[in-house]
């Protein structure tokens, strides 16, 4: 049987930061596609948002999330590209977030909806966990994906990604 | 490198029905994934997503659930069920489309319990964590997947389910 989980391809950030993770040229030959991040950036604070925006369209998003930062759960729901957070650069050294992408029926003609889960858990007082739903108000079948962080600061060295591709025949 | 990450089946509804059967599952697996991606304009503002296994409609099911729907927060269980709710317990899709992605646990052994973890996200209504119970320890061969209140689910709605290995 054919391999159905595949990694398509992985970003890890270089010295020196940078602005954006992307995945280009994402074939259309899955059914879904998993985006898997271990990642910390420069702003100076203990945690960040970060966004997502496909085939390099900043329109057209809407958010709904469930958080738990510090102890204190709620839920908002505003039209934006974030879909999560991570940790910044104030947060305990060597800590990364984590966070979790899964996009299904990435090729299809009908809008987008993503599930992401992400943390920022780095011992602090102040840590963060949201459960992300998102939805892409696009057609356009998905051939490009671009992470960049809420606040336009660089994603630091050693932050990665994996965009996995999931077919399901 | 041994493939561990397998499609069992999958559906793409053509016209709108109340819920979705995968049967004949093999025990061949350690664990499933069932993924739903639902569109179209259904209200199932009464209808929360679930699941029973085997065809079980005695009260044999748990779940515990954590929900946000945009302004608030909450949670919710309920114990001695007929169906596990594994996805959000008030669904507007709103002409949107939601996501409910569903991890099925040892589902084939026969000595223990079944447990579930799920996701499911709308970002029209809610976004919700879902754990489950099933009491049975026989091994799950089927799953059928629907509303809680018999409502339809849309035309093009898609439904996967697939099989992970251990090593």
């Amino acid at each position: 049987m054919a391999n159905t989980y595949e990694a398509i391809a992985t970003v890890e950030v270089g010295s020196g930061g940078a602005a954006d993770i992307e995945f280009t040229s994402i074939p259309g030959t899955y059914t879904d596609l998993v985006v898997k991040v271990s990642a910390r950036n420069a702003r100076a604070d203990v945690i960040d948002g970060f966004q997502i925006s496909f085939n390099g369209d900043t329109a057209s998003y809407a958010r709904l999330e469930l958080y738990n930062e510090s102890g204190a759960i709620g839920s908002e729901s505003i039209a934006d590209r974030r879909i999560g957070v991570i940790n910044s650069d104030t947060a305990t050294s060597n800590t990364f977030g984590s966070a979790e992408i899964y996009i299904p029926n990435y090729t299809s003609s009908n809008y987008k909806s993503l599930s992401t889960d992400s943390i920022t858990e780095n011992n602090d007082s102040f840590n963060a966990m949201w459960l992300t739903a998102n939805l892409w108000s696009n057609t356009a079948a998905i051939t490009s994906i671009a992470l960049t962080t809420s606040t336009a600061n660089n994603w630091v060295q050693y932050s990665t990604a994996t965009l996995y591709g999931i077919k399901n025949s | 490198m041994a493939i561990t990450y397998e499609p069992i089946a999958t559906t793409t509804l053509a016209t709108a029905t109340t819920d979705v059967t995968f049967s004949t599952i093999s025990g061949s697996y350690t664990d499933l994934i069932l993924v739903a991606n639902i569109t179209g304009a259904e209200n199932l503002s009464s209808g929360a997503l679930s699941c029973r296994f085997n065809s079980d409609t005695g009260t044999n099911y748990s779940q515990t659930n954590i929900e946000g729907n945009g302004i608030t927060a909450a949670s919710a269980r309920a114990s001695n069920d007929n169906r596990m709710i594994v996805g959000s317990p008030s669904v507007d899709i709103g002409n949107h489309a939601m996501t409910n992605i569903i991890n099925i646990m040892g589902y084939s052994n026969t000595t223990t319990y079944k447990t579930v973890l799920s996701r499911s996200s709308i970002a029209a209504s809610q976004v919700a964590a879902l754990v489950g119970l099933w009491r049975s320890t026989a091994a799950i061969t089927s799953i059928t997947y629907g509303t809680y209140n018999s409502q339809t689910l849309s035309a093009g709605s898609t439904f996967t389910l697939y099989g992970i290995k251990s090593a």
